[in-house]
């Protein structure tokens, strides 16, 4: 890549635009230097995109806790970008374990110290936690 | 190879940032030329052995199978350190508090240190990168009150960000579990030899781009990849496939690679070989990189075009496949003939 290929096409979305990365590429003679570019299409698509894939799943799963699919653990791991794998992690429980508490007939069994925990996971209050989606807050 | 206009830091001043494109190969520079060592990112990145290429399918990262441009992390830091011979202390902690208080006292002695972070709790980048990715580096130079002082190698300037974030940021879950991971240079050579570094760098990246013989790591990966690109419109989703292949293109361009997964990064570091070590016979490698780096972009634009549509086109995968498939060759063919000219 010569240095005048260095794109500079900026992305306005979360931010994005307020950095720019350091790129390496070749002057006139063919010598690399370090160069800062605001950004490139190819590489604004894939970001946008992670975070439509992000945005789609957070709405599937606030559908399906309102609709009694799911509970909403499910919904709260989506906002916080994780999936079961590390949600797991941080609660320090099995997968499988995790994925029970998924199901709206298991959260509502679950104790007070376990949904402190996923809470503190994700940075809520339980009463937030157990509250969402439940018809007679009317959220 | 610089750039021009390093920021001074207050608490320590002899402590300066510079912006790099990799954050561990950046981190690595930094710390070095802290202690008056003149070396320069693509010169830690080729020496560190820091360009691989791999394709894990049932390694999932959220959700999608994993794919890198680069070796594992802490790798390059090492190797960089060991042969230099730079000596150097890298620690892991069983909980938080145990992490900061060795980072304080660290920090007490005026000792710059580099760690392993999660991006996602890193407050002061745009939230736009900030997902739940383990492997991120950094440098803590100093703390006051309840702020450490940050030189994330990213980004143009340095930063602050308060201890419970480093503290949550340090000990991320999810693989690479980071688990505090803090490392810092403990003694300095008085004269560092880079003329046999070099070669074992240069050496050591053939090896792991040509030698695996398993299918998930080094030349083999491209093919695997490209296969598994060309059954991605038959075996998933629209939505799947746009999800996948966007993700191969943050690891290539995303996440501070200096452009085409760091194959831009490493030419530049065999043309500064050529040129400063007296390994002539290097340069025309690093051109010949140089155009298959021009090609990954070619790739990432191609894959970005599939993404973008959302629709699983089978004809625009299977040329993806194919281009993949002559970008490996390319690859396979150059390592090959790199690897017998540093012996």
């Amino acid at each position: 890549m010569q240095l005048d290929e260095v794109p500079q096409e900026g992305l306005h979305y979360k931010d994005r635009d307020k950095l720019r990365k350091l790129m390496y590429a070749t002057d006139g003679q063919g010598h690399y230097t370090g160069v800062p570019s605001a950004g490139w299409e190819a590489e604004n698509i894939a970001t946008q995109s992670a975070w439509d894939e992000v945005n789609d799943s957070l709405e599937e799963a606030a559908l399906a806790v309102k609709n009694g699919e799911l509970s909403p653990i499910a919904y709260f791991m989506h906002k916080c970008l994780m999936d079961e794998t590390i949600l797991a992690r941080y609660v320090g429980k099995w997968r499988r374990t995790v994925r029970r508490h998924m199901k709206p007939s298991h959260f509502k069994k679950l104790s007070q110290a376990t949904l402190e925990k996923y809470a503190a996971v994700f940075g809520i209050s339980t009463e937030e936690l157990t509250s969402f989606g439940n018809a007679t807050t009317g959220k | 190879m610089n750039n021009p206009t390093p920021t001074q830091t207050q608490a320590l001043p002899a402590f300066r940032h510079y912006q790099h494109a990799h954050c561990e190969s950046g981190v690595t520079t930094n710390l070095l030329r802290f202690y008056g060592i003149d070396i320069s990112e693509p010169m830690a990145f080729g020496i560190g052995a820091g360009l691989f290429f791999g394709h894990i399918p049932f390694l999932k990262v959220n959700g999608t199978p994993g794919t890198t441009f680069r070796t594992w992390p802490g790798a390059i830091f090492k190797r960089v350190t060991c042969s230099l011979h730079i000596e150097i202390k890298a620690q892991r902690f069983p909980n938080p508090d145990a992490a900061m208080q060795a980072l304080d006292a660290v920090l007490a002695q005026g000792i710059p240190v580099g760690m392993q972070t999660s991006v996602y709790y890193l407050p002061y980048l745009p939230e736009a990168f900030r997902f739940h990715f383990n492997a991120h580096n950094l440098v803590v130079y100093g703390k006051e009150g309840d702020e450490y002082l940050v030189s994330d190698p990213v980004l143009e300037t340095t930063s602050r960000i308060h201890s419970s974030d480093l503290a949550k940021a340090r000990f991320a879950k999810g693989a690479p579990e980071p688990k505090g991971f803090m490392y810092y240079v403990a003694g300095v050579p008085e004269q560092t030899d880079f003329s046999k570094a070099i070669p074992a760098g240069i050496r050591q990246t053939c090896f792991m781009m040509l030698s695996p013989p398993l299918p998930w790591f080094g030349c083999n990966a491209f093919r695997l990849l490209a296969k598994k690109i060309r059954q991605y419109p038959q075996k998933l989703s629209p939505r799947k496939t746009a999800l996948y292949l966007g993700n191969i293109v943050r690891m290539q361009e995303e996440i501070g690679t200096g452009g085409a997964g760091f194959r831009y990064l490493f030419a530049a570091f065999l043309q500064e070989a050529a040129e400063r070590q007296n390994h002539a016979a290097l340069e025309p490698f690093s051109k010949e990189l140089t155009e298959i780096g021009d090609a990954w972009r070619n790739f990432a634009y191609s894959a970005a075009r599939i993404v973008k549509a959302r629709s699983t086109d089978l004809v625009s995968c299977q040329d993806l496949s194919e281009q993949l498939l002559r970008i490996g060759e390319r690859e396979k063919d150059l390592f090959k003939r790199l690897k017998k000219a540093v012996r």
